[in-house]
């Protein structure tokens, strides 16, 4: 992990630093113009925030029942990485809504069921923060709830007529888009995966440090 | 035991407790009727209700009576000691858990019963045109609030800040609930009563049941073993 990881961080300078060059270079769209271009940033970042709740649920699942503490830490990290994701793409989202729909925020299927799902991500990092003794069992109940709203989330735009572009968009993409498009995909993956085994390392060696202490008193 | 006659015998320990001392119904409703004074002033204007509002009212109004309930329920067992008893009991968690839902479910049945009628009067809101549709929105609501509501009060009773933390889980997790049950019963209340969307609205809310009551079983034992 040490050795491998200022080449990862490499990487991902190298993916963030090429991708204002693609997108500058894709064609523009033919009634949004320019600010269609935050497309290139608030997919790719929406789909690591729907993995990462992933991840968290999947982590909170494999802690409640089988007692793995390991699986613990990387369901924290990924909440906290969820909630992240989410701010960027809950700001990239209105920024955009306001040149495109001409309002910040509209109260959509979409808009809605992202926002409570980043809500219930904050209440897991607030659960972890001050609920107390016993509160990584409760927090990650609260992570099952979560990661079970993504499908709804993502297919709340083909259930109901929302302002919000449907899931076709991606596939559909003409191809001097998709490239730019892809790039940015594997950008933000690669940034996900660098920042949560960061976070992970940071929480193991909490947990080494929690057990030393321990090990010094006794 | 089986499954099912311990659950009816939690429900029955907790209704007994309930019946002799009524402090949660009665907290509850007067807080429901506290709550639907607060809205009117912000919802009617001139006189007069503005769209919709009448079932956002009844909504929001049972879901914070709800909360309420919640809190009160288990704070019950946390002052009596008996959480741990309940829970050292010869009986699998899921059947307590299933007891400690439907008293809760029974408990918001009870602040239905006073809260539909009123807003239904108060705010001018024909709620009994479809009494089947009504009550299919409201049980389905219910059930799917009182599923999320039960097992994070179970989990939060030995908590320091749970009075603060509940309603924050609360909420955004039962909010699919809450909306359901608001554009459903909308639907009825327009002029002319859009019965497929209400349905539609009714099955959405019948799904989210099943979500929730599965993960609240699947999630109950082991969030509640030390």
């Amino acid at each position: 992990m040490q050795r491998t990881f200022p080449l990862l961080v490499l990487m991902c300078i190298a993916l963030f630093g090429y991708a204002p060059f693609l997108i500058a270079g894709a064609p523009y769209e033919s009634t949004m113009g320019l600010v269609q271009k935050i497309f290139y940033f608030h997919v790719p970042s929406a789909i690591a925030m729907f993995l990462s709740a992933f991840v968290c649920g999947i982590a909170s699942a494999i802690f409640l029942f089988q007692r793995k503490p390991g699986a613990d830490r990387v369901a924290v990290s990924a909440a906290e990485l969820t909630v992240l994701l989410g701010l960027i793409v809950l700001v990239t989202g209105p920024l955009w809504a306001r040149k495109a729909w001409g309002v910040w925020w509209q109260w959509d299927a979409r808009l809605t069921s992202s926002l409570v799902m980043w809500l219930v991500f904050q209440a897991y990092l607030l659960l972890r923060r001050f609920g107390g003794p016993g509160s990584d069992k409760l927090s990650a109940a609260v992570a099952l709830f979560g990661a079970a709203l993504v499908p709804f989330v993502y297919w709340s735009v083909n259930m109901w007529r929302t302002l919000h572009p449907t899931t076709n968009v991606v596939p559909s993409l003409p191809p001097p888009m998709m490239g730019p498009f892809l790039w940015c995909m594997v950008a933000f993956l690669a940034l996900y995966g660098v920042l949560l085994a960061v976070r992970v390392a940071l929480e193991e060696r909490r947990a080494r440090l929690d057990t030393l202490y321990l090990a010094l008193e006794d | 035991m089986s499954f099912f006659s311990t659950a009816l015998l939690v429900v029955r320990k907790d209704l007994l407790v309930e019946s002799r001392s009524r402090e949660v119904v009665y907290t509850a409703l007067l807080f429901a009727m506290s709550c639907m004074l607060v809205f009117a002033f912000g919802l009617v204007k001139e006189g007069q209700v503005v769209t919709d509002a009448a079932a956002a009212i009844l909504w929001i109004t049972i879901a914070f009576a709800g909360t309420l309930a919640l809190g009160r329920v288990f704070d019950r067992e946390r002052q009596n000691e008996t959480l741990r008893a309940l829970l050292l009991a010869p009986a699998s968690r899921a059947s307590i858990y299933v007891g400690k839902f439907l008293g809760v479910f029974a408990l918001l049945v009870m602040v239905e019963l006073v809260v539909v009628p009123l807003v239904a009067l108060m705010f001018g809101a024909r709620l009994f045109r479809h009494p089947w549709l009504m009550i299919g929105l409201l049980a389905a609501g219910s059930i799917g609030y009182a599923a999320v509501g039960t097992l994070f009060a179970a989990m939060l009773a030995r908590s320091r800040s749970r009075g603060a933390l509940l309603p924050v889980l609360l909420y955004p997790i039962t909010v699919p609930v809450i909306i359901g049950g608001v554009r459903g019963t909308a639907a009825l209340l327009g002029p002319e009563a859009d019965l497929a969307v209400a349905r539609a609205w009714l099955m959405m809310l019948v799904s989210f049941d099943a979500v929730f009551v599965t993960l609240s079983l699947w999630t109950f034992e082991p969030a509640m073993t030390d």
